[in-house]
């Protein structure tokens, strides 16, 4: 990994604003600000964990990035390319760096096509667009192997999706992520849906994956204990934002923003001395609708640190130590 | 905890008869409840940890399902020989239940007073104003803000980990001694987990009801429960303390599971364990440990008999041949 320090993947000021709509022929009524200006990047090789609750951004900023959602505002660069700037045509071409494996196993595998036919999908459309030269046979051979490489048999190539269990269901979504060789892969809770025994598993296979093709995954989860495990760096979102950015062992040992405290101290860990012990910080209420854009920051309502500048000024993500980025004004001073 | 049991289960059975054979989701559930206990029942999914306590309420739907056997003792008499009228004098009263969904557990079209007041009304014999009155107090023991209001409101007003606190309201409502709480936090965030774990110990405590937690996670038993259960195919294969299944899991499949848990307190530096292969399929499973195709210590013995259980002197016991010789029997 001698080019580890290249940037794969660079996301500027990404935001994400979903039309609300009153009814049918009515205009919009309001707007959801799913992702409102993320910044990161992620280089050659490594894992960054995108971690935090439901409806804070996480699955929408991997769609933008994807472009499955075409972006409100912002730059997606893979490559030093501007992914939102491409036409549908270039698109194709450039999401053979860029592949997606999706949470559930059940719903992201087409029920009619055949796990062979599901791996082989991706280096087909490539073929009918011109940008793969195979002949059927190097096609076949290219989806055992895949198989292979994932921990399935190739005689399983004619079966149908309802015929494996979830974790070999999640191993042919893998596979078919694989087909194109490419360079980056963002994992949607890729884990979430699996039991102990078999997340396990799948995750492993992740790091043997990443090890023998150099690859590099942007991993989202909920669970903070699985993304400790996989990532060498975790960001943290609260409500549409990164609220903290750091190296995986140091934002554990030393979290910064109040939010990454409160969620690391409500992970339970399994262990009965440990859990007897533990001070619990308790936040109060629920994540609040993203469905305005709030002066000051997002976490205000529930922040048990807050301070009267928080609610009138946005704190933005800024580095505190070489590698650690938090967005609080604890920590540095509002402009 | 004290050392009076109120919930016996002895060697409950319960079968599915599907196309395909019989599945025999609860195969011979044996343990006991103590009076303010909490008792966590832990397994991946399709273990039988929730046909096993809808079996306890004899809520299993026939057919396609049938309890094939055992006893169910609550103080002494047992739930799966009463008459229907009779169990539902205990069902929602002194034993009541949380389920995983609280949206689809709660009636959409009506208003939480609504479902409320009708089932305190129906077990504590008062009428409606006084029922509303009490609903509201537990709505406010709860932790819901506001419940004089938000007691008029419908599910769909509510997020989820405030409906889930409406089901804790509600399954709480009539003073049960025991709660069953069937995966309660599984489909909600962190920090909402936290608050919904807090109130639950903090509630039952106080009121001194003995809970049977249900879920899938390592941490959550962890942190709430005295004793576990073990589950796999359909079986307990460990039970005793929480401490001490932690400390010295005896059988195979709890060590595997403990260790293949990646740990947030522990810098994961190595490779985590898993276990290989897969969950068996539970019909028509062989009368053989189910676990031996998966287990790194299978032996010869483990591929032609299920294991006997084997108590250890501290009240813990495990299903495994590998304790045939160093424990006693039982």
């Amino acid at each position: 990994m001698s080019d580890r320090h290249e940037v794969l993947l660079d996301v500027r000021g990404l935001k994400m604003h979903f039309p609300v709509k009153t009814g049918l022929f009515s205009g919009t009524r309001g707007y959801i600000y799913a992702v409102d200006g993320v910044d990161f990047q992620v280089k050659k090789g490594e894992t960054l964990g995108l971690v935090g609750e439901s409806g804070c951004g996480k699955s929408t900023t991997a769609r933008a990035i994807a472009q499955l959602y075409r972006p409100t505002a912002g730059e997606v660069f893979l490559n030093h390319k501007d992914l939102t700037k491409l036409r549908a045509a270039e698109l194709i071409e450039a999401r053979k760096n860029m592949q997606m494996v999706f949470q559930d196993p059940y719903a992201s595998l087409n029920p009619r096509m055949t796990a062979g036919d599901i791996i082989a999908e991706p280096l087909r459309i490539f073929k009918k667009n011109g940008l793969l030269v195979a002949s059927k046979e190097e096609i076949d051979d290219r989806v055992e192997q895949l198989m292979e490489k994932v921990g399935l048999s190739r005689f399983f190539k004619n079966r149908y999706p309802h015929e494996f269990s979830g974790g070999q269901r999640q191993r042919i979504g893998i596979a078919r992520s694989l087909a194109l060789n490419p360079q980056l892969i963002l994992c949607d809770e890729p884990v979430s849906a699996l039991d102990v025994s078999i997340q396990s598993q799948i995750l492993n296979l992740f790091k043997d994956l990443q090890e023998e093709f150099g690859l590099t995954y942007l991993f989202i989860a909920h669970d903070l204990s699985v993304i400790k495990y996989i990532s060498n760096r975790v960001a943290v979102m609260y409500l549409g934002l990164i609220v903290e950015i750091a190296d995986a062992n140091d934002l554990y040992k030393n979290p910064l923003h109040p939010y990454t405290e409160a969620l690391l101290s409500a992970a339970p860990i399994p262990d009965p001395k440990i859990e007897a012990k533990r001070q619990r910080i308790i936040l109060t209420g629920d994540v609040p609708s993203p469905d305005k854009q709030r002066p000051g920051c997002n976490f205000y309502d529930r922040c048990p640190k807050r301070m009267d500048v928080c609610k009138k000024v946005r704190p933005s993500l800024k580095e505190t130590e070489p590698g650690h980025q938090v967005s609080c004004f604890l920590y540095h001073k509002p402009e | 905890m004290s050392d009076e049991v109120i919930l016996q289960v002895k060697d409950l059975k319960t079968y599915f008869t599907v196309d395909e054979g019989v599945v025999k989701a609860v195969d011979g559930v044996s343990f006991d409840l103590h009076k303010g206990e909490t008792l966590g029942i832990v397994g991946e999914s399709g273990s039988g940890k929730s046909v096993t306590n809808l079996s306890i309420i004899n809520l299993i739907s026939t057919p396609p399902g049938k309890i094939a056997g055992g006893e169910v003792l609550f103080h002494g008499k047992d739930l799966l020989k009463m008459p229907p009228h009779e169990i539902r004098e205990i069902r929602g009263n002194k034993i009541s239940m949380i389920f995983q969904d609280p949206m689809t557990s709660l009636n959409p079209f009506l208003r939480i007073s609504t479902q409320m007041v009708e089932t305190i009304v129906l077990h504590q014999k008062i009428d409606k104003k006084a029922a509303k009155e009490k609903a509201i107090e537990m709505l406010k023991l709860a932790g819901i803000p506001a419940p004089e209001k938000r007691i008029d409101q419908y599910p769909h007003q509510f997020s989820g980990g405030m409906r889930q606190r409406v089901m804790i309201a509600m399954g709480l409502s009539c003073n049960p001694e025991i709660l069953i709480a069937d995966e309660p936090t599984s489909a909600l965030d962190v920090t909402i987990q936290a608050q919904i774990l807090e109130l639950m110990r903090e509630l039952t405590r106080k009121l001194g009801t003995a809970v049977i937690l249900i879920t899938h996670s390592l941490g959550v038993v962890a942190g709430m429960c005295d004793t576990i259960c073990v589950m796999y195919a359909g079986r307990i294969v460990e039970r005793g303390r929480t401490e001490e299944i932690f400390e010295s899991p005896r059988h195979p499949y709890t060590q595997g599971l403990i260790r293949s848990v990646p740990r947030l307190d522990q810098e994961t530096k190595e490779r985590l364990y898993s276990i290989p292969g897969q969950p068996p399929n539970v019909i028509d499973l062989p009368d053989c440990c189910p676990f031996y195709p998966r287990c790194e210590r299978a032996m010869d013995i483990c591929k032609k008999k299920y294991p006997p259980v084997v108590s250890f002197e501290n009240n813990q016991s495990a299903s495994c041949w590998l304790y045939g010789k160093e424990a006693q029997n039982v």
